[in-house]
């Protein structure tokens, strides 16, 4: 067996390069990053799979791995025929032509939240992985042999980390996760080889930084949270880091953080090698919902009245829809993209939606939709630059919001939210320029939040219930699913193997891999 | 556009007005605040943080002695005295390792004078502390408040207008105020299905999920006119499936035939008036439910 094991690792080892400079134009036979590129788009260039021949996607294999309650929540990385996948404390590295498990490096128990893992990032021969507990842990990928560990922050201040680390240059670019103690949010840059810090940036201002103004004081700002829990995108050419940040705390009890709260429930662009904000929009100014603007900001270049625009656009957990010019932060547009909005009195001048405080919590309730996981959430959107839609899964939820502390000095999430249920779920198709949608696609049943990835073959692939499903993307005609064994638990990616085309995803314990079989030769 | 009337799957899928159904109580979940004040606020966050309950009350008097003075009541700090929920030092406390000596010595170079305090009063005020943190930490400890602010003879008039076409005060609600505390009344009136704190709940969670009383119900027609219907299983693009009235199970593939699929959900009425609601009204009906003993 071991002898089996060595053979087998060093057949991968020779291939287990990846040259950072490979993830400004990933190959087609690789997925490098959490989002296949650096802009978000999951988008494929790849079109072996097509309207023409999707009826004939066929499962290649199906593989499980074991551990207690697994739900891979990661995007699976593909490098060198090699799928690297996690779930909290766990990392796996798999062969993709048979979904046979090469290693498994298992974190050691502790105390911090499982609540999901996104997956590892890759430099050289290097992973890197955020720990339960915070610590940010690389392994060498042809061995799954931990190189070294560094704590990115305290979990005994309730910071967890679940992020997929994304590697820009030479920097490691790691968030947190954790808003129920009020503790402070950053973003840290770790360097590759030693893990030591390059740069940490606060997500709330301090004493003397723009836009302390938007809080109380430099205490409620400090203890501001707005965690960037969602890998960011990159725009190479602008050198900026894009990425959304969580919710400010105390999360639902506002008395003591009266302001705009910057910069939580906002999407921000850092310059990658200094840490330094350019510039910031904020979808949820003075959030009291828990709507987290950490959904995916996606890059892309398009058409808006007539002139050629660097764009970014996001479908935030708040029900609004915005895209924004990536050179300068500025509103182009911004829509609700569910109909049952209700907590806005209208846009500011910034394009801004303005909370309507009669909808902030309260000891006897409110009514507010979306509720408190929103009209979207982390599941991946995806924007396909042929059909010019952007696709996110939707669901028009309400929940009774409750204020539970009145104190003066509100600390953690000080309330509630109760479900009061939904208004049907639908998976959308936004047309950039004005956020109107095109299609839709109204499911009879389930949760509509659901991860998204597009093709140049045409498809639109994403999932309800325990369905994978492929779409017309132009159209929204159904033309394939399959049955899983659970709902897919995080964004399917695409990529060449020995001249075929694979779609992959990954279900609750298991990796499902499709394809078009050929006829023999 | 609406996609599914353009695909090959071809169906109609139609919901039928809720009208004139006997409304029964289905099962509930009231979500992640709890259906009540069982098991909430400090007796929760004792047990969640695993300290002594005695410990912690007789914290709470050494705290109000001692401490309350400058870092107030709740321990959430003052001018000039920090905020002991959110202090590091508090919160990377294990039994007391960190917090002993502080308050054994005090800071006199930061301005906190050295306490007067016994070692078991030490050791009672950690456990009163830990409890603090924990009680701000976790959501699953958080009490609501009073919900019934409403004015009930408003909340008659809008139940009598609204809701009696399928309720009656004396008849399915009678008593229903003598059930349930008044958050889950709002609660489960709002919503009888239940729903998973801001997970929305509702209609067809799962695909479609039943429930004893006032279950979904579904009919099938096929292209040759054949009518069968049921209690739903479960329903997606793809499949439907149902227990009869004698509880056969059917289920139809929607691939490939025009399957006529028509769902009544007889509580889908509270789901359509969510849009309709004013925060009053509902605050309202409450106060007026309550009143129903």
């Amino acid at each position: 067996m071991k002898l089996l094991l060595a053979s087998l690792l060093t057949a991968v080892s020779v291939f287990a390069q990846l040259n950072p400079a490979d993830l400004l134009k990933p190959r087609a036979d690789s997925w490098p990053t959490f989002n296949g590129d650096y802009s978000g788009r999951r988008f494929s260039p790849l079109k072996q799979i097509d309207a023409s021949n999707v009826l004939n996607l066929a499962l290649a294999w199906a593989a499980r791995v074991t551990g207690t309650n697994v739900q891979i929540k990661s995007t699976p990385l593909l490098v060198n025929g090699v799928l690297y996948f996690t779930s909290p404390n766990n990392v796996w590295a798999a062969d993709a032509r048979t979904g046979s498990v090469l290693w498994h490096y298992q974190y050691p128990p502790n105390t911090g939240s499982t609540i999901g893992n996104r997956g590892v990032g890759m430099y050289g021969n290097w992973l890197y992985f955020e720990t339960p507990d915070s610590n940010l842990v690389s392994l060498d990928a042809r061995t799954g042999k931990e190189r070294w560990k560094v704590p990115i922050a305290d979990p005994k201040l309730d910071y967890t980390s679940t992020v997929a680390p994304v590697v820009v240059g030479n920097h490691i670019i790691v968030g947190i996760g954790g808003d129920h103690l009020d503790n402070p949010g950053f973003l840290q840059s770790r360097d590759p080889e030693t893990g030591a810090l390059q740069w940490k940036w606060w997500t709330t201002p301090r004493k003397g930084d723009p836009n302390m103004d938007s809080w109380p004081d430099e205490y409620s700002s400090a203890h501001g949270t707005g965690q960037a829990w969602i890998p960011g995108t990159y725009d190479p050419d602008l050198n900026l880091y894009i990425v959304g940040t969580g919710n400010p705390n105390p999360v639902m009890a506002e008395k003591s953080r009266k302001g705009d709260n910057l910069y939580t429930c906002s999407i921000v662009a850092i310059n990658p090698d200094t840490g330094k904000l350019v510039w910031y929009f904020q979808p949820s100014p003075h959030d009291v919902h828990d709507w987290d603007a950490v959904e995916t900001p996606i890059l892309f270049d398009g058409i808006i009245d007539g002139k050629p625009r660097k764009l970014v656009a996001q479908a935030s957990r708040n029900g609004y829809f915005f895209v924004l010019d990536r050179v300068t932060g500025k509103n182009i547009v911004t829509r609700p993209f569910i109909e049952t909005v209700n907590w806005a009195k209208g846009l500011d001048a910034k394009g801004q939606p303005i909370a309507d405080p009669k909808k902030y919590p309260t000891t006897d309730g409110v009514l507010v939709s979306p509720s408190s996981n929103g009209a979207t959430n982390w599941p991946a959107p995806s924007f396909d630059p042929e059909t010019g839609l952007f696709y996110v899964g939707t669901t028009r939820s309400y929940s009774m919001f409750y204020l539970t502390d009145t104190d003066d000095h509100p600390e953690g999430w000080g309330g509630l939210d109760s479900g009061a249920g939904n208004d049907g779920s639908s998976l959308l198709a936004i047309d950039y320029k004005d956020g109107k949608i095109v299609w839709r696609h109204d499911w009879p049943s389930g949760n509509g939040v659901a991860h998204n990835l597009t093709t140049a073959g045409k498809l639109l692939f994403t999932s309800n219930g325990t369905n994978l499903i492929a779409f017309n993307a132009a159209t929204g005609k159904i033309l394939w699913h399959a049955g899983l064994m659970a709902a897919p638990s995080s964004g399917s990616i695409t990529y060449m193997l020995d001249g075929k085309q694979y779609v992959l995803v990954a279900a609750g314990d298991s990796l499902y891999a499709f394809t078009v079989n050929q006829p023999a030769k | 556009m609406q996609s599914w009337k353009s695909t090959a799957l071809s169906f109609t899928l139609i919901f039928i007005p809720a009208a004139f159904t006997i409304a029964q109580e289905p099962a509930f979940n009231p979500g992640r605040g709890g259906a009540g004040q069982v098991d909430k606020g400090i007796p929760a966050a004792i047990a969640g943080a695993k300290e002594d309950p005695a410990a912690f009350e007789r914290g709470a008097k050494a705290y109000t002695a001692n401490c309350a003075g400058c870092h107030g009541a709740a321990a959430r700090g003052s001018v000039g005295a920090p905020d002991l929920v959110r202090s590091i030092l508090v919160l990377d406390d294990e039994k007391g390792i960190l917090i002993a000596p502080v308050l054994r010595n005090g800071r006199p170079d930061e301005g906190m004078p050295k306490p007067n305090l016994t070692e078991p009063q030490i050791a009672d005020i950690v456990a009163w502390l830990h409890v603090q943190t924990y009680s701000a930490g976790h959501r699953t400890t958080y009490a609501f408040q009073d919900v019934l602010t409403g004015d009930p003879k408003k909340g008659e008039a809008y139940f009598n207008a609204t809701c009696t076409r399928c309720h009656s005060a004396s008849g399915d609600l009678k008593g229903i105020g003598a059930r349930y505390d008044a958050f889950a009344l709002q609660a489960r009136w709002l919503q009888p299905r239940g729903g998973r704190g801001g997970g929305g709940g509702g209609r067809g969670r799962r695909g479609g999920e039943t429930s004893a009383k006032s279950p979904i119900t579904v009919t099938v027609t096929l292209p040759n006119g054949r009518e069968f219907s049921g209690t739903l299983d479960r329903v997606d693009d793809f499949n439907v499936s149902f227990h009869d009235s004698q509880g056969v199970y059917h289920s139809f593939t929607r691939e490939g035939v025009t399957l006529k699929v028509e769902i009544d959900d007889p509580l889908k009425a509270h789901t359509d008036l969510l849009g309709k609601y004013t925060d009053p009204d509902i605050h309202n009906v409450t106060a007026y439910l309550v009143t129903l003993k």
